[in-house]
């Protein structure tokens, strides 16, 4: 599948994936996938476990650079820029896309600080502005009337819904252009979960956001586009609602449906 | 279609499409039994087509529950998704198709005392058989998820129109011939309306057929039959959905 697959050209593309190939060793992981993503849009990737989904958003800050003897063929573009050319300031292009994981990750450190740390180190602010900042990134992820009075306590005191918001205030913090989650909610409670996602929603006003998720009905609710992967290819990609309703490819279908052999 | 991981997710959607051809075997038996006692003046087979009505709106009720059950348990997507929209929706018109018919019934009672012109009942004989031959297409190419076939239902519903404005020409001048057929005829307009609409019924069963199996909607206006200047039809009679 090597033709870019393009739903709208109307729509500004903010990342743009092309003939994207990835190894792990030998083993190849992704097989020259070519997506885009739209800028504002939620593109949410879905397939079963081992398909290439988490890989492929690993890619998109390069986070597997942290890892031995893996590596990527082909072209990222953020805003045409190539981002797997090796010459690439790696901080500078994690601070434009930020990253929310499976399991909340909180620092062993305040509230306040678990968010100041990521400002801190891409910006040399007067504590006014920095509290500005912080309680600006905790409104942005619904978080601030939850935790204004006790900024100062420690933010692995927080439930699991909390600390998972406390993760996309600290992404967001930064200022980031696109935002990536890997399954964000796998490990939350149907409210935290809704919460997540109403969250998501908003944040799309602002930010290009890909989601990996293995919740179907999440990938529906929270997405504009869906691309379904399989085994390192990418099978379908296309608006969420109708590749939800009406699937073109028997795979997609069989998946979505729960059909899966 | 390849089996669900989870057997009882196709049991439930096996059922819901048991459920349809069972009604539509009711509604099909309705029309063909009121048109029956419409002829016959058969007021006992009448009753019983009035009687029937009742397993007809029961099975809808149920078609309803179930396929709610399924969205609520299952979270069907894509055709699973599409099969239980397509279950409620074909269920409703299979229940306003035995409606229709049930009025045939009691109108039939109605008028037996004041049965006149007997040849004026030919052309609304032939509207039935084209409305039945039309319902029993459509059941078929819902059971064999048959896109053309529903295609093609859709588009000779024409045919019916067209026969509707020749019933309406007809007793229109049986009523004029004699006043006195004026009342007998006015029900048998009413009898041919009901048929036309068992039609479009039909037709809508055919759109939704398409839905389902092809996730697309068909155009929302259906080719009509040439009408003439006395014509019963009014274009924005029935909305289709």
């Amino acid at each position: 599948m090597t033709a870019m697959p393009v739903v709208e050209a109307s729509i500004p593309t903010k990342v743009s994936v092309r003939d994207l190939d990835f190894y792990y060793g030998s083993s190849k992981a992704l097989k020259s996938i070519s997506l885009p993503l739209y800028t504002n849009k939620v593109t949410a990737f879905i397939g079963p476990s081992g398909c290439g989904k988490s890989t492929l958003l690993r890619i998109l800050n390069r986070m597997y650079d942290l890892y031995p003897r893996q590596r990527a063929e082909g072209e990222v573009l953020l805003d045409g820029e190539n981002i797997l050319d090796p010459s690439i300031d790696l901080n500078l292009l994690r601070s434009r896309v930020g990253m929310v994981f499976q399991k909340p990750t909180p620092f062993p450190m305040s509230i306040y600080d678990n968010i100041a740390f990521g400002i801190r180190l891409y910006e040399k602010l007067s504590r006014s502005e920095l509290d500005g900042r912080v309680e600006a990134a905790l409104r942005g992820a619904a978080l601030w009337d939850e935790v204004r009075d006790k900024l100062n306590s420690s933010g692995l005191g927080l439930s699991g819904g909390q600390q998972q918001r406390l993760c996309i205030a600290r992404t967001v913090a930064i200022q980031p252009e696109v935002i990536l989650f890997d399954e964000p909610c796998s490990a939350l409670d149907p409210i935290s979960t809704a919460k997540i996602e109403e969250l998501i929603d908003e944040l799309s006003e602002r930010y290009t956001i890909a989601i990996v998720t293995h919740n179907m009905q999440q990938a529906a609710r929270v997405s504009d586009y869906t691309a379904f992967m399989y085994l390192g290819d990418l099978v379908e990609f296309g608006e969420t609602n109708n590749l939800f309703t009406a699937p073109q490819n028997k795979k997609t279908q069989d998946y979505i449906t729960g059909r899966f052999g | 279609m390849s089996e669900h991981i989870v057997s009882s997710y196709d049991r439930d959607l096996e059922v819901l499409g048991r459920r349809i051809a069972e009604m539509g075997g009711i509604a099909e038996k309705m029309l063909a039994e009121a048109m029956d006692a419409l002829a016959n003046f058969d007021i006992e087979l009448a009753h019983r087509v009035v009687a029937t009505d009742q397993r007809l709106d029961a099975l809808q009720r149920e078609i309803e529950e179930n396929a709610i059950l399924t969205i609520a348990r299952r979270q069907p997507l894509a055709i699973d998704l599409r099969e239980c929209i397509a279950a409620m929706r074909i269920a409703a018109d299979l229940e306003r198709v035995g409606d229709l018919a049930k009025s045939i019934a009691k109108r039939t009672v109605k008028i037996l005392s004041e049965a006149r012109v007997p040849r004026a009942i030919i052309g609304l004989k032939t509207m039935a058989e084209v409305a039945a031959m039309q319902l029993k297409d459509v059941l078929d190419a819902y059971a064999q998820r048959d896109v053309e076939r529903a295609r093609a239902v859709w588009t000779n519903d024409s045919e019916l129109d067209a026969l509707e404005d020749s019933v309406f020409r007809d007793l229109l001048t049986f009523m004029m011939e004699d006043p006195r057929n004026i009342s007998f005829c006015t029900h048998l307009l009413f009898c041919s309306k009901n048929i036309e609409r068992i039609g479009d019924h039909t037709t809508n069963i055919a759109e939704t057929i398409v839905y389902l199996v092809t996730g697309e909607s068909m155009p929302t206006d259906r080719p009509k039959g040439k009408s003439s200047s006395i014509s019963p039809s009014v274009e924005t009679d029935e909305p289709s959905q």
